[in-house]
């Protein structure tokens, strides 16, 4: 697993070459912060737990995850580094597993970086820790599953900006899939069946649960098998390049 | 060594590389010559295992790129056309990242990188990031990387293409000392670095294998091949003379800068009885030159597919 190991290393030297890594963590936690205090209500509720934090992550998520996995495969095929990159002894699961697992450690760094709030809830009142590690846990897993949508569909074109687009679309479709006013409108067009499938893909009806502190294995299954899902396309995406 | 059978590819209905066959073996330098879009890097990539062949197969010390392209690449060294690397980082976090992903560990890693990095002459922009380097800088990074795991195989793509005189020497001696016992494949267009390098010779165009051949052999295909020139005022004169020798094909003057060439009739040596004549027609001769043929002239004749002038074609 040396390559896959020298990938990571070598991602996320570069998100630190680079401002990305610094924009990115004084964004994130800048917004996680506003979010939580004023738009989530945290005094005002009253309530010693995390949960006006957990709720706005998809919603940070959206907007901040395609700014990271936008540059993954759309600047290598632009720069010509892919064919560097593709000729050196490694496989494209490997290449593809070390770019997701870079991004997904970096987004795991930005989640720790939030520990201030945990600590302030600690302070203040007696949360459920356990909770609040499964919404931890909750977000991670659903970073991953945002990050790997990203990684294939910056596969799918050179352009960064392609890319992003993309992303930021795929996630808010998967994001509202389960609302109600969602639902509610196709409710006449399709059948029952249909819509309770729909349902079932919104991210966030799988993330709300484990965030509640519910570990339900097929909530958890639902990102792992996402996220590998939307990888083995990406790789299969790249592969498919290679013959056109 | 590094096989092609029949290797082909295309986009659309464009043939880039059309079944292509060579082999080459160890202690060979060959040049892979050929217009630009001839199908030199999309033939490169293929036997590199970037792109999938349409057919045919390319093979690297025996294993095929595509079957089993991970030993195929172990034994290779790849410098892509353009010579990329990643920008934002340095030079030694460049190095180290393909030092890691070749697997090469600890001690003998950091000393074959030293070494790399001394051949290349890369010491004083270690720290410096790639993004920053002039473009003869970052090919030889792109070389350092191609040459670090010290493979049996080398494939180049104009690796010589940006660097000054004195870089391209530089180069070329490089490639001249690993050439001994590897196999070597670079594609060019400057004609020069075939007469510095290559002891063979490949010219294709449109995708297809033209020629296959020494240096020495393709010269002997110019018109220009045995061939007397020599500069010497007034020489108008002799002209009409030289053109009655009965081993000469013609002669030709230089409209600018008066330069006699003589050509020889296939198969004759017209050195000599050139310069008895020269000597009995009393004229002074700055300077006079047997010709080995050019090169260039060559390469147009073949990829264009028309005759250069009249004489002696192949």
């Amino acid at each position: 697993m040396s390559p896959v190991n020298a990938v990571v290393r070598r991602e996320l030297g570069s998100y630190f070459a680079t401002p990305v890594a610094y924009v990115f963590l004084v964004i994130f936690l800048v917004l996680a912060g506003i979010l939580t205090f004023y738009v989530g209500d945290f005094y005002e509720r009253g309530q010693a737990d995390l949960q006006p934090f957990f709720v706005m992550h998809p919603w940070l998520y959206l907007i901040l995850v395609p700014a990271i996995t936008m540059r993954m495969w759309a600047e290598e095929t632009k720069g010509g580094t892919l064919e560097l990159l593709l000729t050196l002894p490694l496989t494209l699961w490997q290449a593809m597993l070390g770019k997701f697992l870079a991004a997904w450690l970096f987004i795991g760094l930005a989640l720790a970086l939030t520990f201030p709030i945990w600590i302030t809830v600690n302070y203040l009142g007696a949360p459920d820790n356990g909770v609040i590690l499964a919404g931890y846990l909750g977000s991670w897993l659903m970073a991953g599953n945002f990050i790997a949508i990203g990684a294939c569909l910056s596969a799918l074109t050179r352009s960064q900006v392609v890319a992003f687009i993309l992303t930021a679309l795929v996630c808010v479709l998967l994001i509202l899939a389960g609302q109600p006013q969602v639902l509610d409108f196709f409710q006449g067009a399709l059948p029952r069946r249909l819509i309770n499938a729909v349902a079932h893909l919104s991210m966030l009806r799988h993330f709300e649960a484990i965030s509640r502190g519910v570990l339900d294995l097929r909530d958890l299954l639902y990102f792992v098998l996402s996220t590998l899902g939307w990888l083995v396309a990406g790789v299969l995406l790249l592969d498919l390049k290679r013959t056109r | 060594m590094i096989e092609t059978d029949k290797l082909t590819r295309c986009y659309g209905n464009l043939t880039a590389v059309d079944a292509l066959s060579i082999r080459v073996e160890p202690g060979q330098v060959l040049g892979l010559l050929g217009p630009n879009g001839a199908g030199k890097s999309t033939a490169m990539r293929m036997i590199a295992g970037f792109l999938v062949p349409t057919s045919g197969s390319a093979r690297v010390c025996g294993y095929d790129a595509m079957r089993e392209p991970l030993k195929a690449k172990r034994a290779l060294g790849y410098l892509p056309e353009g010579a990329p690397s990643y920008g934002e980082m340095t030079v030694r976090e460049f190095l180290q990242f393909i030092v890691r992903i070749r697997g090469l560990r600890g001690e003998a890693g950091y000393r074959r990188m030293d070494a790399v990095v001394q051949q290349l002459q890369l010491d004083e922009v270690l720290g410096l990031g790639i993004d920053t380097l002039s473009k003869g800088l970052r090919r030889r990074v792109g070389l350092a990387q191609a040459i670090l795991h010290d493979p049996p195989v080398l494939m180049l793509d104009e690796p010589t293409d940006g660097l000054d005189p004195n870089q391209k020497h530089a180069v070329r001696q490089l490639i001249d000392m690993m050439a001994r016992d590897r196999t070597i494949l670079i594609s060019t267009h400057l004609l020069e670095e075939v007469h510095a390098l290559c002891n063979r010779v490949v010219i294709i165009a449109r995708g297809k294998l033209l020629a296959d051949a020494t240096p020495a052999e393709l010269e002997a295909r110019s018109r220009y091949h045995g061939a007397v020139s020599f500069s010497a005022p007034g020489s108008g004169m002799s002209q009409e003379m030289l053109g009655r020798l009965p081993q000469v094909a013609g002669v030709e003057i230089d409209p600018l800068d008066g330069r006699v060439t003589v050509f020889p009739k296939p198969g004759e040596r017209i050195l000599e009885p050139v310069e008895r004549l020269l000597q009995e027609q009393g004229l002074e001769v700055s300077e006079i030159q047997l010709e080995r043929g050019r090169l260039d002239e060559v390469f147009r004749q073949i990829t264009s597919g028309e005759e250069v002038g009249r004489g002696v074609a192949a």
